[in-house]
């Protein structure tokens, strides 16, 4: 597959005055066009800042390092009136809370046109008929009554599916969904789980599905990337990384999910909590949480290593436990469930 | 919005009523306007006779009721020194008071509002520094000791300006700036913390995300919407036209309504104490409902609520 965006070793320093932290620790990850991957890891794992990184949407205090390639151009570094035309047009980004996205003081239709202006050049009538029909792409009923209306008018769901008609607005090539159904509730997450499914079946576009929920992007994503504090752990087409989980923090997750057919088991969620950026282990970060962690994995630093095909982890014990962590999944079946 | 707006304006009433109340009450309980006005050693007689005059010996509830009907007529009372209409005394010094508020006014908005927007801006950058320092100064420092400060200075030091009275437009030029200085200190902090709020927000992030230039984001998304807590504290400013320049008005021997209420309050002089409350708390209770107003109209979620 062709590579659209291309990040290789980014690294994310906060300057919080006494101390330099690293929330971000050297992120390899390619997306290619019209791909859909899922990024996951429990929350403060830095999904978010990897994407805001790249885009130079995380302040003064953050400093940025390493490469994002984007046509041939690295936007780490690159001059922000570059990053303002890749902003929307290449790489659109909608959010958590789309009720807090959405400037509570504008109508819904002057957000969208002033999206359409900027992207698209459209202004008056014109924008005002492309906004229209955005709307009603989105699902949104009565979407000329729904331009009139301010964002505290809307539900949650309604506002995602402004928040996404907006970032069609720009026709761009990757649409970064970051945790897009977290405020929703049950059903409206699906239907706009399904809605983004449907937007890319017929515009090609390339999406980053950003979750805490391995459900989430079993059934919405082509390939999966998991990571742990600052890092990707491990990396694989979807059928792979369910089937066969390699890293102990991705078979953690795995067994935290509820199992939606087998008999109703306690979650098991990983014991402990995810290090600090300011007290970072020397070696595995994930090797103070890990079962399986000893000698090497407290000193020294697992790459994510290609083992097979497709499939990366990083971990130093992966051929070891291969056999037994394989059995252990194979008892529960997993992957019949959310695949 | 008939309903907001009448139910405001019943609140507004209720306002103006309590003020009033409350003001002739303290001021017939602190003091005796006959000892004042013709001196302790009066013949009691003459007592007598003013205190008649006055309806002093009336009953305090009968004085009131007679005072209220009085002014639901627009008869507010005689000043008892110089026996004229007292509103008509009142209105006379409104002018010289507007002549230094409105332009301090301007100077706290034309100062405050940009240094507080500049100063959000440009978060925790030098001129951040020295604007929040200046603005804690300029209102930490008691607007009298600031009027002598800037006497100090430009009137016995350098000698450019005058320091008392209004008999040129250059005499205006000292109250102007102690009043404007201590206002705009207060407005470039208030505007400065509200953009904060603003910038922080994660619809600025969104508008960002969307590709729009920080101009753009700025003026598009953050001060309008920065504009709605600033437009209270400027409304207050507002309301305080005519009551907010005493002190100044007594340092410099101002001539406005300031000055009318000291020296009222001095001689006991009820009628036009009683008249200035009112004539401050109408433009308070104003400014408040013209606020609420402006609220609605700038904050469609204030608005949106009002009209179910
Ligand atoms: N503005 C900031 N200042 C300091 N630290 C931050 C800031 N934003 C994020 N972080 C830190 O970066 C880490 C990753 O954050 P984030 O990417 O938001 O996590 P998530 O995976 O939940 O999206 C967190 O530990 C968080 O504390
Ligand atoms: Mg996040």
């Amino acid at each position: 597959m062709e590579p659209l965006v291309s990040i290789r070793n980014l690294t994310v320093d906060f300057d919080l005055g006494r101390r330099v932290s690293r929330a971000l620790r050297g992120v390899d990850l390619t997306i290619g066009r019209g791909e859909a991957v899922g990024l996951v890891g429990e929350s403060g794992c830095g999904k978010s800042i990897t994407w805001l990184g790249i885009l130079g949407l995380l302040g003064g205090r953050a400093k940025v390092h390493g490469e994002a390639w984007l046509d041939g151009r690295n936007l780490v570094g690159a001059p922000v009136s570059e990053l303002e035309r890749v902003r929307g047009k290449r790489i659109a980004l909608i959010f958590q809370d789309p009720s807090s996205s959405l400037n509570p003081v504008h109508r819904i239709g002057r957000q969208l046109t002033e999206a359409l202006k900027l992207h698209r050049g459209l202004s008056g009538a014109e924008a005002k008929a492309e906004a229209l029909r955005l709307l009603d792409r989105v699902g949104i009923p009565a979407a000329r009554q729904r331009m009139n209306d301010y964002p505290h008018q809307l539900s949650g769901g309604m506002n995602q599916r402004v928040m996404i008609a907006m970032a069609l607005a720009g026709e761009p090539d990757l649409l970064v969904a970051d945790e897009p159904t977290t405020a929703l509730d049950a059903t409206i997450q699906a239907q706009i789980l399904d809605l983004l499914r449907e937007i890319r079946e017929d515009s090609n576009m390339a999406m980053v599905l950003i979750s805490h929920d391995l459900g989430v992007v079993a059934e919405n994503t082509d390939r999966v990337a998991v990571m742990y504090a600052g890092r990707i752990v491990e990396q694989a087409p979807n059928n792979l990384l369910f089937e066969r989980p390699r890293h102990p923090y991705t078979r953690g997750l795995l067994n935290a999910l509820p199992d939606l057919e087998g008999p109703r088991e306690p979650l098991t969620a990983i014991p402990g909590s995810v290090p600090e950026p300011w007290n970072h282990p020397a070696g595995c970060a994930f090797a103070p949480r890990c079962d399986h962690a000893h000698g090497a994995c407290h000193s020294e630093i697992p790459s994510l290593a290609r083992r097979d095909g497709h499939h990366l982890s990083a971990c130093l014990r992966t051929e070891e436990m291969l056999g037994h962590m394989l059995d252990d999944v194979s008892d529960r079946e997993p992957a019949r469930s959310y695949a | 919005m008939i309903r907001f707006i009448l139910s405001r304006g019943l609140r507004a009433v209720v306002t103006i009523f309590l003020v009033v109340t409350f003001a002739f009450i303290v001021l017939r309980l602190s003091g005796d306007p006959a000892m004042q006005i013709l001196s302790v050693d009066a013949p009691p007689e003459a007592i007598a006779a003013f205190r008649n005059e006055w309806g002093l010996n009336q009953p305090i509830w009968q004085q009131f009721l007679d005072y209220l009907l009085n002014v639901l007529h627009g008869n507010f009372g005689d000043s008892m020194r110089e026996g004229r209409p007292a509103m008509d005394i009142v209105l006379e010094h409104v002018g010289a008071t507007l002549m230094i508020t409105l332009p301090a006014l301007a100077l706290k908005i034309v100062i405050g509002i940009p240094a507080g927007i500049y100063a959000a801006l440009h978060r925790n950058s030098l001129a951040d520094r020295m604007t929040m320092m200046i603005s804690v100064a300029g209102f930490t420092v008691p607007s009298f000791v600031l009027a002598l400060v800037l006497v100090l200075i430009f009137s016995v030091h350098l000698g450019w300006l005058p320091s008392t009275g209004n008999a040129t437009w250059k005499h205006a030029i000292l109250p102007i700036v102690t009043l404007g200085t201590a206002g705009a200190a207060i407005l470039a902090r208030f505007t400065r913390s509200a953009m904060l709020e603003v910038l922080g927000q994660s619809y600025i992030r969104a508008a960002s995300a969307k590709g729009l230039i920080w101009r753009q984001v700025v003026t598009g998304h953050a001060l309008p919407n920065a504009a709605i807590p600033t437009v209270t504290i400027v409304g207050f400013m507002i309301g305080s036209l005519i009551a907010g320049a005493v002190v100044v008005e007594s340092v410099f021997s101002w001539p406005g309504i300031g000055y009318l209420l000291i020296s009222a309050v001095a001689n006991r002089d009820l009628a036009i104490v009683q008249s200035i409350l009112l004539l401050i708390a109408l433009c308070m209770v104003c400014a408040n409902l013209v606020v609420d107003l402006l609220y609605g109209w700038i904050d469609p979620r204030v608005r949106l609520r009002s009209a179910h």
